[in-house]
């Protein structure tokens, strides 16, 4: 194979394993003759997709703000507090603890709780898809700050840096790479916050689309969802991805030199 | 004129309930604009020594003094180089050099407005290490002797009175070593600044060193202090003529009387 079939193969690969995939799910179904409201065929899903694209796009605007709502908050308070935790023991020593509580509570839960707050809508999701994103961004913040070289703390501290000048100087640039790694993940979390929150409790959004979808015994419909979500969510990600490549350039090397 | 005085400084390292002594009654003192070595054994406390002159370790034991004044915390403006260059791969080596004139009072509040200048004095620095055409390269793309040479430069460009200097070249192969040892005699004979050199590369500390200060093994003290009679500047040359010999052997011979103890 040439240099150029490589590198075009390379970028057709997973559009072929989608397609792959999509193929052996509509023959299984046609020849195993699976009923649709168990296992729709994807070509009548994309058929549903297509029919009512207005009404996914229109729920999918839904969860997409809300998602990202909640996922832009996460950032700046998983900053915040990411800088607060790895720049002070104390703060870390106070609050890592509870972080890690919290964390541990299953998100489903709070949104019953949300609800009787803030009543139905955009609020509850927004505020899931910032409770289930901000943990990741927290903790990789923290860890970036941690794990500064000593002797690039003693070089600074000898020049005579304050506490703030390290943490601007040093801390923040260093903690850039592991905050932009922590987004990728924190964004497809974000996804599954407001969804969560749109399918206990809600009345807009993909979520709630797709639980009512499935009330009616629509499966086509559920599925076209899932797909939405799937996409919105790979896209986003992508977004994240070129985020980080883009302003944290240093910490992929060798890349750029080639 | 004594710059900095060690008067009986010891050295006691606490975890949990075991201590160590690391560095016991050490005593010495460099004058103004000396070059000083330490050597040792390894794990003799010597980087020790190093952190309790700068004050970013307070001695347990005794005073250390630097220009006159005790040093009780992180002394200001000292120039700091490390076997591993620290350099930050976010910042180009222009700015990575620049850094102690963002932090070092008064060039900090002048930085912003005279940012050319100074970029001009760190250029004419770099010069002098050649490493003129790399200025706006990253650390990463630089070779470890490259790299040394930009930290050397960062410890240098505010002109500090004090530098210290922990295994700089250890990391590097002999060739580069070397011709680094050249390029730090140089800087020196052109600033005068006074360093601490912590190395255990004897022959490095003959070339470099007015005064080679003999470590023991933990808990490190001071067992001899040898002043080094060469004339400046020193070339590769000089490191093979017989005076030069003799006085690594002399301090070798130390040293091994130090391990077999």
């Amino acid at each position: 194979m040439r240099e150029w079939q490589r590198e075009a193969l390379k970028i057709a690969m997973p559009w072929l394993v989608i397609a792959v995939l999509l193929a052996v799910w509509e023959i299984s179904c046609v020849v195993f003759d699976v009923p649709e409201i168990i296992l729709p065929r994807p070509s009548k899903v994309f058929a549903v997709f297509v029919a009512r694209f207005d009404i996914l796009m229109a729920f999918g605007w839904d969860t997409l703000w809300t998602t990202l709502a909640g996922f832009l908050l996460a950032i700046a308070g998983g900053l915040l507090l990411g800088l607060a935790i790895g720049a002070s023991p104390f703060v870390y020593s106070g609050l890592y603890p509870l972080l890690i509580a919290f964390n541990a509570v299953p998100k489903v839960a709070i949104v019953p709780i949300l609800m009787i707050w803030v009543g139905i809508g955009a609020l509850p999701a927004v505020i899931t898809a910032f409770v289930i994103s901000f943990f990741p961004i927290v903790v990789n913040v923290a860890t970036g700050l941690a794990t500064i070289e000593p002797e690039m703390r003693d070089v600074l501290r000898s020049l005579g840096a304050t506490r703030y000048e390290i943490l601007t100087k040093v801390g923040i640039p260093r903690a850039m790479p592991y905050l932009f790694a922590s987004l990728k993940v924190a964004i497809t979390l974000a996804f599954i916050g407001s969804v969560i929150s749109e399918t206990v409790g809600g009345n807009r959004g993909i979520g709630f689309l797709m639980l009512s979808a499935s009330a009616r015994n629509d499966a086509p419909t559920t599925f076209a969802g899932l797909f939405t979500i799937a996409i919105m969510g790979v896209l986003m990600y992508a977004v994240c991805a070129l985020a980080e490549k883009r302003m944290t350039r240093w910490a992929f090397r060798g890349e750029i030199v080639a | 004129m004594t710059f900095v005085d060690l008067a009986g400084v010891s050295l006691t390292y606490r975890l949990g309930r075991e201590t160590t002594l690391a560095l016991a009654d050490a005593t010495m003192s460099i004058g103004k604009g000396e070059f000083v070595a330490v050597v040792g054994p390894s794990g003799c406390g010597k980087s020790t020594i190093m952190k309790l002159v700068t004050g970013l370790l307070p001695a347990t034991g005794g005073e250390v003094r630097v220009s006159g004044q005790r040093v009780t915390g992180p002394i200001k403006g000292v120039g700091m180089a490390f076997q591993n260059p620290t350099l930050m791969p976010w910042r180009t080596t222009m700015a990575n050099i620049l850094l102690p004139m963002e932090v070092v009072e008064p060039h900090k509040r002048r930085f912003r407005r005279n940012r050319a200048d100074y970029e001009a004095q760190a250029m004419k620095l770099l010069g002098t290490v050649g490493l003129a055409d790399f200025a706006q390269k990253f650390p990463w793309q630089l070779s470890g002797g490259m790299q040394q040479r930009s930290n050397l430069c960062r410890a240098l460009i505010h002109e500090p009175e004090l530098l210290m200097l922990d295994e700089p070249f250890g990391a590097l192969d002999a060739f580069t070593r070397e011709e680094l040892w050249g390029v730090m005699q140089a800087l020196w004979l052109e600033k005068r600044f006074t360093a601490v050199l912590v190395t255990h590369d004897l022959r490095e500390a003959v070339y470099l060193a007015d005064t080679v200060y003999v470590m023991s093994r933990r808990p490190g003290r001071i067992v001899q202090s040898r002043k080094i009679d060469i004339p400046r500047p020193r070339t590769l040359a000089t490191t093979f003529e017989p005076h030069f010999v003799e006085i690594v052997h002399e301090l070798r011979d130390r040293i091994h009387q130090e391990h077999a103890a």
